[in-house]
């Protein structure tokens, strides 16, 4: 029998460790390509100012960086170390996303961030924006590949399971790839990672424009990120809203459950603005509902319906029988693998193999389990409904203020007026910590809004974990709790040393004679910023 | 839909042992010298100048290194899903040794310097030498137990189970295994300060690199000596088809004294491994003495070459014996992925591997020539 204390730690060591790493990932998708933008100004003007935001913006990055690299690490050792089952009935199909992101992702960003640093004074003012664009890409890159997998973990296309090897194997790489799932979750993500940076990049020139230093830097800084998060802004709530309706084909019990929707109504359904769900009633406590609103977004049609929890629940009973008939056959064929009966049932009902291990969760012999049993492990399907709910809302509602934000900034900044009321300084100051907010609302979403499952509809996430002890475990809890806690504080000590110390007011290079930064090159004909 | 793969199976999983030699030697010879490099750091450099100096050796290029190592572990997930699973959680408080080394040293590059208070700067030199020393060391012992053989099992349904603890792993043999690791990525390490530094930290790296190629010498030769007498290899008993499905159930093996070296009687070629090992070693030593700072590098990452290859082709075709069930060990023709995801893989690591090896020979270029206090001096970005 597995331990379930262990298979809880587990998942709250893994949704610590990521939300942890998500915390920095952002910031690297939307300074890298802040940076990059900044610096082909400055090698299109010559302008020597151009050049000090990126440097400074990019002392940041590299503080950030670092911590990303670190926290990163981890993610990729410990689907092995914690979830060795998982990795062995999805590796053929999940490892190689992640391999790939080594192959094309981390090689390209790690060996020029390098560069980037150090290659100043090495480099042609080209050469050097080559690769500051290469980072750009290769984080940018990363995220394609882990959404790629991840996506599959939402959605499992091209595969099917092996009875001879007892593990998914791929059939169709392409449609893993090509993944809707993946494809719209990719955009969203790193628009959201756009939205970050362009926050952090409007909050900390707000500070030096209420502070009264550096307003030159500030001005142009806040130039680039409010059009650069402006367009980030309006592209994560659309893909976020092609992602819900993707999510609505693939992950109904997702969709059902952030709805707070207990059951079918006639399309259009309407949708819960506010409701406290109640998850033994299986009900509402209380609602306010707009009517016919999410079958139209949902569904995008008048007519389609939009089925309840409850009613997704009573279709597992099905499922969870057919399961148990996949996992009947599935002994068959392991006790004589020649057995062409059992491998003909199993070719019908593999599909529902894993809503048949839920019951494993109740009893080890799942081939005589009770219509309780079944009962049990198909209420099982539904997740943290009012975290879901709640956690839904939050992301929406930031996401929404953040096209307002962005919006307004950019308004300001066309017509020069950035800075002119305090306030507005004040209200970007102090939205820093909100697409933060934001996006881990919504990986809470999405994740354990997947729960019970790890793939869904595949393998539950009880059933992925490895044997390991309570000990092991809690040693490890432990070692992440301490030393992640010691490095956040050290990483956002560094961080507001090098913002209070600021962008360096002299050419540190040499390059160019004095007073040259002042004056723009007569030849190049670029459009300034 | 397997048809599409114009290779059979058997290639494909041959294929992919090799590159998995070829990954974990890329990581052991371009990450090596930064673990070794972090380990000599307060021992090489006395004041705070020489200590940037030596950091700024490998400040532009160690992230792109380290990769080599989550390329490792991300190709082992890809081609060998069972090896990945059973290994990591096997090893589950050891990998956690690593991790908080893994953990720590990309933020003691970073954060070292930017801060001018002496105890702040030699608390992360402490920090960057752990971080050097440990996974050298512990990867290493990891090695040492896979020839000893992991205490692992499986069920029907392939579930892992794990018998044995952190502290069983410490074995007097393992351990040797683990000072080999480390003695070598020292040597290697002070190979690459030789080259990129001049003056006492050179002079000072050529002396501890002199040290570390005459432990690694000998400990290799003991390990060698304790392969053949002292621990057993496993040995199939039962035909395997280097074609069939991947599930490692379906063969039996047992463990006779001394087996590990019986490769090397059926396949002669694979002397060329050990050999390599203590002849790049030995030019090491050499380069050391006759202050031939290119050579003594190219000598010691041939020397890492041979050396991890002893390890592997001794183990061929198994890659994860187990100590406790022995029928149940991993070898390359029953723990591989699908041959869809092996050929698929193959495609991408042939497309761009060779792009990698260009760029990173670029960035090399670029940061070529000793790293000096003039050097440094400029750049506002140096560590």
């Amino acid at each position: 029998m597995i331990d379930m204390d262990v298979v809880t730690l587990s998942r709250l060591q893994f949704a610590a460790t990521a939300m942890y790493h998500f915390l920095f990932v952002p910031l690297t998708l939307g300074l890298s390509f802040l940076m990059a933008i900044m610096e082909s100004v400055y090698v299109m003007t010559g302008r020597e100012i151009w050049r000090r935001m990126t440097l400074f913006w990019g002392t940041c990055f590299g503080i950030n960086f670092a911590m990303g690299v670190a926290t990163g690490v981890v993610m990729e050792f410990q689907f092995g170390m914690n979830w060795s089952y998982y990795s062995h009935y999805v590796g053929d199909i999940f490892g190689a996303p992640l391999a790939l992101e080594g192959l094309m992702a981390f090689f390209l960003e790690a060996s020029f961030i390098g560069l980037f640093f150090f290659g100043w004074d090495r480099m042609s003012k080209v050469g050097h924006l080559v690769v500051t664009w290469l980072v750009a890409f290769g984080a940018n890159f990363s995220a394609l590949w882990i959404l790629i997998a991840n996506g599959w973990m939402q959605h499992p296309v091209g595969a099917v399971f092996n009875p001879d090897t007892m593990r998914m194997e791929v059939t169709d790489f392409m449609a893993v790839i090509f993944n809707p799932v993946a494809q719209a979750k990719f955009v969203h993500t790193v628009s959201a990672g756009y939205v970050t940076g362009a926050m952090f990049v409007m909050a900390v020139s707000s500070w030096y424009l209420l502070r009264g230093r550096h307003q030159e830097f500030a001005k142009r800084s806040m130039a680039v990120a409010a059009s650069f998060g402006l367009a980030a802004a309006l592209s994560v709530v659309v893909l976020g809203d092609e992602s819900g309706y993707v999510t609505t084909e693939n992950q109904k019990m997702k969709i059902a459950g952030m709805e707070a929707m207990w059951h079918t109504e006639p399309a259009p359904a309407a949708i819960n603005v506010i409701a406290f769900p109640n998850m033994e009633k299986q009900e509402n406590s209380f609602a306010i509902s707009i009517p016919y609103l999410l079958g139209i977004i949902g569904t995008r049609s008048l007519t389609t319906e939009l089925p309840g929890i409850v009613n997704l629940v009573d279709s597992a009973h099905g499922k969870i029988r057919d399961g148990i008939t996949a996992y009947s056959a599935l002994q068959k064929i392991r006790a004589n693998p020649a057995d062409a009966e059992a491998r003909a049932v199993f070719d019908e009902k593999w599909p529902n193999l894993g809503y048949g291990l839920l019951v494993k969760q109740i009893r080890t012999d799942i081939e005589n389990a009770t219509p309780e049993d079944i009962a049990k492990a198909a209420n099982s399907t539904i997740p943290n409904v009012p975290v879901l709910f709640w956690s839904f809302r939050v992301m929406v509602g930031l996401g929404l203020y953040f096209i307002a934000f962005f919006a307004a900034a950019f308004w300001l900044a066309s017509r020069h007026q950035l800075g002119e009321k305090r306030w507005t300084l004040w209200v970007a100051l102090f939205s820093l910590p909100l697409p933060w907010v934001a996006i881990e609302s919504g990986w809470l979403l999405a994740e354990y809004g997947r729960q019970p499952w790890a793939i869904e509809g595949v393998l539950p996430t009880f059933y992925a974990a490895s044997g390991l002890t309570l000990w092991d475990l809690v040693i490890s809890l432990a070692i992440f709790l301490i030393l992640y806690s010691v490095l956040a504080v050290i990483e956002v000590f560094l961080m507001l040393k090098a913002i209070k110390k600021g962008p360096l007011d002299h050419n540190p290079f040499e390059t160019a004679p004095a007073g040259a930064d002042v004056l723009p090159k007569p030849a190049t004909a670029a459009p300034k910023l | 839909m397997h048809d599409i793969v114009p290779i059979d199976y058997e290639t494909l999983r041959l294929i992919w042992w090799l590159l998995l030699g070829v990954l974990l030697i890329g990581f052991a010879v371009m990450d090596g010298f930064d673990l070794g490099i972090g380990a000599l750091l307060p021992f090489v450099a006395k004041t705070d100048e020489e200590r940037r100096i030596v950091i700024n050796v490998v400040g532009p290029v160690w992230e792109g290194n380290q990769v080599w190592l989550i390329l490792g572990g991300g190709a082992i997930f890809a081609a060998f899903p069972l090896l990945y699973a059973v290994s990591f959680s096997g090893l589950y408080l050891a990998m956690m040794v690593i991790l908080i080394a893994l953990i720590v040293r990309p933020v003691g590059f970073k954060y070292r310097s930017k801060i001018g208070d002496p105890g702040w700067r030699s608390k992360w030199d402490m920090v960057l030498c752990f971080a050097g020393v440990v996974p050298s060391l512990i990867l290493g012992v990891a090695v040492g137990n896979v020839l000893l053989g992991l205490p692992f099992e499986f069920d029907d349904t392939l579930r892992t189970f794990y018998r044995g603890n952190f502290f069983q792993l410490l074995t007097p043999f393992a351990l040797v295994a683990g000072l080999v690791s480390l003695s070598m990525l020292i040597m290697h390490g002070a190979a690459l300060l030789t080259w990129k530094t001049s003056g006492p930290i050179a002079d000072r790296a050529r002396t501890y690199g002199r040290w570390a190629a005459l432990a690694a010498i000998v400990l290799f030769a003991l390990a060698g000596v304790w392969v053949a007498y002292g621990i057993g290899g496993h040995v199939l008993t039962s035909v395997i088809d280097p074609n069939g499905p991947s599930n490692p159930l379906g063969k039996t093996a047992t463990v006779t004294t001394g087996a590990w070296l019986s490769n090397y009687k059926t396949y002669p070629w694979m002397m060329a491994a050990p050999i390599l090992g203590f002849a790049g070693a030995v030019l090491a030593l050499v380069g050391f003495t006759v202050r031939k700072p290119a050579l003594t590098f190219i000598t010691s990452g041939v020397a890492i070459f041979g050396i991890i290859s002893t390890a592997g082709v001794s183990l061929f075709p198994f890659l994860l014996p187990s100590s406790i069930s022995p029928n149940a060990g991993l070898t390359l023709w029953d723990a591989s992925s699908s041959k869809l995801t092996l050929w698929v893989m193959l495609l991408s690591t042939a497309f761009f591997l060779p792009i990698i090896l260009l760029y990173t020979a670029f960035v090399y270029r670029v940061m070529r020539g000793k790293v000096t206090s003039d050097s440094m001096g400029k750049n506002p970005n140096a560590y």
